[in-house]
């Protein structure tokens, strides 16, 4: 069950790839869909290992991305897509 | 579903001038989201900061965080923060720049505010080129490097900023690369609390100018290579901590120690000469209006 979730604002993304590298536990990848600049922004591959450290957020050049724990009622009906691009 | 929290970085930046003019793979972007990582740890009063900034890439940050700050000319940074703290003692003041302009163009100024240990913070972001002018060779280049003025190697050895400003006299020297992330907001959270001359130098790359020039490959491979050839040694001498093109990086906290800084050396002296006819006018008056 995942503990924590990512959330991402796609505008702001360049596609660095520092989250993508530097996630702990690899719940991240580039998606092949554009942003309005022309980057691929990154998503969720793997949502249920996510622990919700924050590095990623720590990482970001661009501010594009933040990690944030769930409590344990949340975790319980995990983030689906919509929710994690919608910042 | 519950909601999702906002971005807790979002309240230290002028999110309207989003996106930064920062290329893809730059670090700098990474250290202010380090320094507002900071500022919420450490618990600054945000009334009572300014930051200063510089010319250059790393001089836009004064533009992108929502705090008091002001983007002077080039390499007058720490004179404009040298005035902000005399005038206004309770003020923190962090002087955010590159290495060009702290180190080359503001060169005086940094070794004479270190000397005087003025209470200000200075925060390096070492991306070992003048970025924004195109990538010519600056004083921190490493030798063996093809710049756009050196196109067959630069020669000249370059500057050792931890070793400078410790001989200069700073009370806090520090660096750390863009990969330790976590590392550099406890430094930038310890610097608040530390009184005198505070310096953190942090390399960053710049995968445009420095890197794809020296095929070494992007952002991305630069931190790969941080990662790879960083030795944390605390407490090393600062004579050792100099840089290469390929060698390993010596990070982490070199000086902590403690010296007069220089608004109490001033106050000492006054008294000293004047005694009771000396008035601190400032702590009576400035300071209790604030900013």
């Amino acid at each position: 069950m995942a503990k924590g979730s990512v959330s991402i604002h796609v505008e702001r993304c360049k596609a660095c790839g520092f989250c993508v590298e530097f996630c702990p536990t690899k719940v991240l990848a580039l998606s092949s869909a554009f942003n309005s600049k022309g980057y691929h922004p990154p998503q969720m591959v793997a949502p249920e290992k996510c622990s919700g450290c924050d590095l990623c957020g720590m990482y970001c050049p661009d501010f594009a991305i933040f990690g944030y724990r769930l409590n344990a009622a949340d975790s319980a009906n995990a983030p689906d897509k919509e929710a994690t691009d919608a910042r | 579903m519950s909601t999702i929290p906002i971005n807790p970085v979002l309240p230290f930046l002028r999110t309207d001038r989003m996106p930064t003019i920062w290329c893809p793979g730059c670090g700098i972007g990474t250290t202010v989201n380090c320094f507002a990582r900071a500022l919420l740890d450490s618990g600054v009063d945000l009334k009572h900061l300014a930051i200063v900034s510089g010319i250059g890439c790393t001089g836009r940050v004064a533009g992108y965080v929502k705090l008091d700050s002001f983007h002077t000319t080039h390499g007058r940074a720490i004179p404009f923060a040298t005035g902000l703290k005399l005038a206004n003692p309770k003020l923190n003041v962090v002087v955010y720049s590159g290495d060009g302009d702290l180190s080359a163009i503001g060169g005086n100024h940094l070794i004479h505010a270190a000397r005087r240990n003025i209470d200000i913070k200075v925060i390096c972001v070492n991306n070992l080129i003048y970025a924004m002018t195109g990538g010519q060779t600056a004083p921190t280049t490493p030798g063996h490097v093809i710049t756009s003025t050196h196109p067959y190697g630069t020669f000249d050895p370059n500057f050792n900023l931890p070793h400078l400003v410790e001989a200069a006299g700073a009370v806090y020297v520090a660096r750390w690369t863009t990969f330790h992330v976590r590392q550099i907001a406890r430094s930038m959270a310890e610097v608040f609390k530390k009184p005198g001359f505070c310096f953190i130098e942090i390399l960053s790359p710049c995968p445009t100018l420095y890197q794809r020039r020296n095929k070494m490959g992007d952002g991305l491979d630069t931190m790969k290579f941080y990662k790879e050839h960083s030795k944390i040694k605390n407490g090393v001498s600062t004579s050792e901590v100099g840089l290469t093109r390929n060698g390993d990086i010596i990070v982490g906290k070199f000086v902590d120690r403690d010296r007069s800084d220089y608004l109490t050396m001033a106050h000492d002296q006054f008294v000293e000469a004047l005694g009771d006819r000396y008035v601190d006018e400032c702590a009576a008056e400035c300071c209790e209006e604030g900013i």
